[in-house]
């Protein structure tokens, strides 16, 4: 991303956006509510066009449509979704985009069935959308991100709504995703502690500017205190793993 | 009965001899194309939200119609017109307007009111009124038939080529979006073939009884399988012996048709899920171990 500046109408989001996202690395997206968070997972979609600058993902240009990127976006609508069973709504991630009608056929079901196993969601796979746990639900929407065999995988607040254990769960399913199919994740959220462990790295949206930096380099007391607007603490414990908390 | 006085020779005309006669043949023909057609528009119709929207869109179409009358062009032809510049209408204001129940109510309103200015300038026919209030499958004339041969064709055949698209854009627009599909655009189709089956429809049930024939089949079959192509051949099948039953029962009894056909869709709509509960159990326990067990 070389100085890239986005508008939303007249109104200027952010600018000054130059960085580059290693490829392969399992990155946080942070920053306050309206800060541009989901103005970039848009961006890099190719949903909206940068007012300067340019941006290249995986080598190209942003363009929509490509298959390349899975998104999860912030909240699937349960009165839209929730009819359908989860694993025609994964199956949709891939025969979506063809015409006709119909989500049959073998090859289709090989497909959604290798995605489901992916995230572990074979045994809930044939209920409706809106009868699963909200946890269950986030694996769906990966599963159907995943149908694609994308090289990057775009997460907009996926932990939103999920308790403790949940969010972890994801987390952690993410973070095999990330480490094992060498998928790169941008995964946007408004919480860094469940992500600590697992993140290389983060982009932080404050001031106007999306920012690129390292864990080590730029988690630290000062950075967090900026980005939630009230005092946040650092700690470091034995094992290398850093918890926030605001006092 | 009912049939019976409509015809001229009521000696002659009883029972299922009457569904011989020319006009219980346009109404068959009729309600039966509207019913094949408003299983899968009914499907989207909630999928996407819109079940007000048919309703706001039903009742724009009433000054389409009262005003073709008006200007000596026949109301079928008023009613499309109107309609599908409302369902446009519906779709130009976009997700704003879906929340906004009070704007697309005040436009119902303005809208009814024109209606009946319409109908009091021109012939103040009280039975165009009945008739385009709680229809009148009875009066459908054979190039009426054929019109709506062609509506439901274009369609069904419209839907057959963007079904799973249009599936996609409705229970996943965000994701749809960014896999490259236009949203608005197949948005703007649907809304227009939404509006064309109204039109047609209101010719059956009327502006007021709309939702018996677009909305409370699909929302019945809906209950009853999640399997996308089930639930419009199942709303499409409840939505058929709504209106062939309504016609049949209209041969026997003293009752009109329109009160028929929304009577069995709505009994439809209380009995059919709890019947497929009694039959198998299996679907609630079973959502609830899953969701304990996550």
């Amino acid at each position: 991303m070389h100085d890239v500046a986005v508008h939303r109408g007249k109104r200027l989001i952010w600018s000054n956006a130059t960085f580059d996202v290693p490829v392969g690395s399992f990155t946080a997206v942070i920053g306050p509510n309206g800060s541009g968070k989901s103005t970039l997972v848009n961006l890099l979609l190719g949903g909206i066009k940068p007012s300067t600058g340019s941006i290249d993902v995986l080598g190209a240009p942003t363009r929509t449509g490509n298959p390349e990127i899975g998104l999860v976006p912030q909240n699937h609508s349960l009165a839209h979704a929730g009819s359908i069973l989860c694993r025609d709504l994964v199956a949709l991630g891939l025969a979506g985009t063809r015409w006709g009608v119909g989500l049959h056929g073998r090859d289709l079901a090989a497909t959604v069935d290798e995605a489901l196993a992916a995230v572990d969601a074979q045994s809930f796979g044939h209920l409706r959308f809106g009868e699963v746990s909200g946890g269950q639900q986030q694996r769906i929407s990966i599963a159907q991100a995943l149908i694609t065999k994308p090289r990057m995988l775009l997460l907009d607040e996926p932990l939103s709504g999920l308790d403790l254990a949940g969010q972890v769960d994801i987390v952690e399913l993410v973070h095999h995703i990330n480490h094992e199919r060498g998928v790169t994740v941008l995964f946007v959220t408004h919480d860094l502690n469940p992500l600590l462990a697992h993140i290389d790295s983060l982009i932080y949206l404050i001031d106007g500017t999306p920012e690129f930096g390292m864990v080590d380099d730029v988690v630290d007391s000062g950075l967090l205190t900026r980005l939630y607007g009230t005092p946040v603490q650092v700690t470091r414990s034995a094992d290398g793993c850093v918890f926030t908390r605001t006092e | 009965m009912f049939i019976a006085t409509l015809v001229s020779d009521q000696e002659a005309a009883s029972g299922l001899e009457l569904l011989n006669t020319p006009f219980m043949i346009n109404a068959l023909i009729a309600g039966t194309l509207i019913a094949l057609a408003s299983g899968a528009i009914g499907y989207f119709v909630l999928l996407r939200d819109l079940p007000f929207a048919t309703h706001a869109v039903a009742h724009i179409g009433f000054p389409g119609a009262t005003l073709a009358v008006l200007l000596g062009v026949s109301a079928v032809f008023g009613l499309i017109a109107a309609c599908t510049i409302g369902g446009l209408a519906i779709g130009a204001m976009g997700h704003r307007a879906r929340n906004r129940e009070v704007v697309t109510g005040t436009v119902l309103a303005f809208a009814t009111g024109l209606g009946i200015l319409f109908n009091s300038l021109g012939s103040a026919q009280t039975n165009l009124l009945t008739n385009l209030l709680f229809g009148n499958i009875l009066a459908i004339t054979t190039d009426q038939v054929v019109v709506f041969a062609v509506i439901v064709a274009i369609v069904l055949a419209v839907l057959a080529l963007i079904g799973r698209k249009l599936l996609f854009a409705s229970v996943d627009p965000d994701v749809a979006a960014a896999r490259g599909l236009n949203t608005r655009a197949l948005s703007a189709v649907f809304l227009v073939a939404m509006s064309l089956i109204i039109a047609i429809s209101v010719t059956v049930v009327g502006v007021l009884l709309i939702f018996a024939l677009l909305v409370t089949p699909a929302a019945t079959a809906i209950r009853l399988t999640a399997k996308p192509t089930l639930v419009v051949a199942l709303a499409s099948v409840i939505a058929l012996v709504s209106v062939w039953g309504g016609l049949i029962v209209a041969t026997y009894q003293p009752w009109p048709p329109s009160f028929v056909i929304t009577t069995i869709a709505c009994v439809f709509w209380v009995l059919l899920p709890q019947l497929a509960r009694l039959r198998g159990p299996v679907a609630a326990p079973q959502i609830a171990t899953q969701t304990a067990s996550s």
